[in-house]
């Protein structure tokens, strides 16, 4: 059948020699083996069929890229077996397989008959080639001298110029404009209606909940997980929550944010963690409802105590701030000295738009930090929007509920 | 064996479509463009022709032609250059070509074959001229040229067998690649292209019977320069040169098989 992928108990290793020499000594005795193995992948077995769409997702290191590699033949697995039913199309990193001093055009000619069509047919398509990478006249200019943006429309318009039973992108549309991006999406949606396999992988969650019924998350070389999108998002907060608490474990004062402190330390925080569903988590969905938990301890007697947080994007502009005074939270003045306390802000809906979030967290007295800043901590907690299952937007801030309605005028 | 000729006719049409790119490649980018071709191998024939004719006063012995040595010299260094051209494009082929092989799936035979036929087209092209230049000076050795083409199929394999094997090893040592580079420098001069073999003494000469290049460049020259069909002596020659291209051809050949998955683990 037609885009059905097997997978079979396949392990990857790569061999380390100490010199060359010891791998020639090996090559003359085989009997001695000189090398040391490394595992980046081992005993990983699934199954697509054909016309799904499944996401890989894992963090750097997992062995994603070299579960592709597999899969789309261009190294060999050390163990297992792979079994592909149909024609394989691959953007892996940036472009297939381009020759840097050929032409655009040539490049693709040569792309097209390696996927073995016939070279008519390659002549017949270019215009739609042309047309969809959206280069110009850098068509016919040597590759070398193409942005990335430009290397990557015309992969991808080669790579889909002639629909493969089997679609693999790694990373890959990263690179291009929010435009090309769509334009690239809208082709996979296309592809799938018609009966395409699609194998995704992303460090986005996002973009995998988005285009995939099924995802599966690679760890350490091995299958963890192996469900619908959403179970394996949490599973994925969980585990980089995971990493981030055993890295906490040390004894010294854990930091969890690399942003800087200062303050007098009258009162001092200790721990700032943002919750979804009771659970610490890095990467929410936008809208999800969340709490922000910060834990703090009294040092000394001070007159007032407000505990305040920002919310800042990735390129410093202030999203959202407040503090415990203006939220009418008076309680503070009743710890004792010495007390550890806790702080919940529960937030029913972030409605952030996808993106890298900071938090800065401050201790200080009354209404601002100007007064008297007991404890500021810049940058305490760092995390990540990515999309859900809300109407497509672009921006910073999620506006809920909107609809468009139409009137025409006679 | 037949696999690697089936996968390389499934692929056709990436073969000929490379050896056109490459041969466009070659003079890309150059205003003389495609005289770049026959520019090269026609100034080395007449920069040795002027050294050794005129400014050495070399004559050769039995021929007496105004043109006698420069066609002695053209049926040996056309062929050598062939040669070279062929190996030194093997013996880099895999690693040059890191890049594609990384990230598309095909037989990886294809690159060797499309490395020897842009080397033959390039020799095609020159050996035409040649051959039109012995027509018009009326030096056509007629008939008995077909002889020279067992002597150029044995040259082939035997160029494709160490192509393959250099072409295999350099990707995990890559002194390989250096290494046929100085060999090829020596073995020029280890074989009589440019000199007569007549012209060294009796023991050198005994040496250099066992030179496969030397072999097949006095058969070449037998068939162009002196225009008669080569002797038996010279046919045995050809004999044992052939074995060895065949074996080579093999060691080449089973090198690579062995080593084919491990390629891009190295690239």
């Amino acid at each position: 059948m037609a885009g059905q992928l097997t997978v079979a108990d396949i392990g990857k290793a790569y061999r380390f020699y100490p010199s060359r020499w010891a791998r020639l000594s090996e090559w003359l005795a085989p009997g001695r083996p000189r090398h040391e193995l490394q595992w980046v992948l081992r005993h990983v077995s699934f199954s697509v069929a054909a016309g799904e769409s499944v996401g890989i997702i894992g963090r750097n290191g997992a062995g994603k890229s070299t579960l592709l590699k597999l899969i789309t033949g261009t190294t060999q697995p050390s163990e297992g077996e792979v079994r592909v039913d149909g024609r394989v199309a691959a953007l892996l990193e940036l472009g297939i397989g381009f020759h840097p001093e050929f032409s655009g055009r040539e490049n693709a000619f040569m792309t097209g008959q390696l996927m073995g069509v016939p070279e008519p047919d390659i002549a017949a398509a270019m215009p739609q080639i042309e047309g969809f990478a959206e280069i110009g006249r850098y068509i016919d200019e040597p590759l070398r001298t193409y942005s990335s943006g430009m290397q990557v429309r015309l992969a991808f318009s080669v790579a889909t110029a002639f629909r493969p039973d089997i679609l693999i992108v790694d990373e890959a549309l990263a690179v291009g404009d929010l435009y090309f991006q769509h334009k690239c999406y809208a082709r996979i949606r296309q592809f799938r209606a018609e009966g395409m396999t699609l194998l995704f992988v992303s460090h986005d969650p996002g973009a995998i909940k988005s285009l995939c019924e099924r995802a599966i998350l690679l760890d350490a070389g091995g299958i963890r997980v192996d469900d619908r999108p959403d179970h394996v998002l949490n599973y994925y907060n969980a585990l980089v929550a995971e990493r981030e608490n055993a890295a906490l474990l040390a004894p010294a004062p854990p930091a969890l944010g690399a942003g800087m402190r200062s303050g007098n330390r009258r009162a001092v925080l200790l721990e700032v963690t943002l919750l979804a569903d009771e659970r610490p988590a890095r990467v929410v969905r936008v809208g999800e409802r969340v709490r922000l938990s910060i834990r703090f301890r009294k040092e000394k007697e001070v007159t007032d105590l407000t505990v305040g947080f920002l919310i800042r994007d990735r390129l410093g502009n202030d999203v959202y701030g407040t503090n415990t005074w203006h939220l009418g939270q008076k309680a503070l003045r009743e710890i004792p000295v010495g007390a550890i306390a806790c702080v919940d802000c529960d937030i029913p809906a972030l409605n952030l738009g996808p993106g890298s979030y900071g938090v800065t967290v401050a201790l200080h007295s009354d209404l601002t930090h100007l007064e008297d800043s007991y404890d500021w901590w810049d940058n305490a907690l760092v995390f990540e929007v990515v999309r859900g299952s809300e109407t497509f937007f672009t921006g910073i801030a999620q506006l809920p509920g909107i609809e468009a309605k139409v009137s025409v005028r006679p | 064996m037949f696999g690697l000729v089936r996968d390389i006719w499934h692929y056709r049409d990436f073969v000929r479509g490379s050896i056109r790119r490459e041969i466009a490649t070659q003079y890309r980018g150059s205003l003389l463009g495609a005289t770049w071709v026959l520019i090269g191998p026609t100034a080395m024939i007449l920069i040795y022709t002027l050294v050794f004719s005129q400014v050495m006063r070399s004559r050769l012995a039995g021929v007496d032609s105004t043109f006698g040595y420069s066609i002695f010299l053209c049926a040996g260094l056309l062929p050598w250059t062939y040669f070279t051209e062929s190996l030194g494009r093997l013996q880099a082929v895999f690693v040059a070509n890191s890049n594609l092989m990384k990230k598309a799936t095909f037989p990886r035979i294809c690159l060797p074959v499309i490395a020897l036929g842009t080397a033959t087209f390039n020799f095609a092209v020159i050996g035409t001229l040649f051959l039109i230049f012995l027509l018009v000076s009326g030096s056509f050795p007629g008939p008995v040229l077909l002889a020279a083409l067992p002597a150029l199929a044995v040259q082939v394999a035997l160029a494709m067998g160490l192509g393959m094997l250099a072409a295999t090893l350099n990707v995990f040592f890559r002194d390989v690649g250096q290494a046929v580079t100085l060999a090829l420098q020596f073995w020029f001069w280890l074989t009589p292209i440019v000199y007569p073999l007549g012209s060294l003494p009796g023991w050198a000469q005994s040496v250099l019977a066992w030179n496969p290049m030397a072999v097949l460049v006095a058969h070449y020259q037998s068939v162009l320069v002196y225009r008669r069909m080569p002797d038996l002596a010279s046919w045995t020659g050809l004999g044992w040169v052939a074995a060895l291209a065949l074996f080579a051809l093999w060691l080449g050949l089973a090198t690579y098989r062995r080593r084919v998955g491990e390629l891009v683990d190295e690239l």
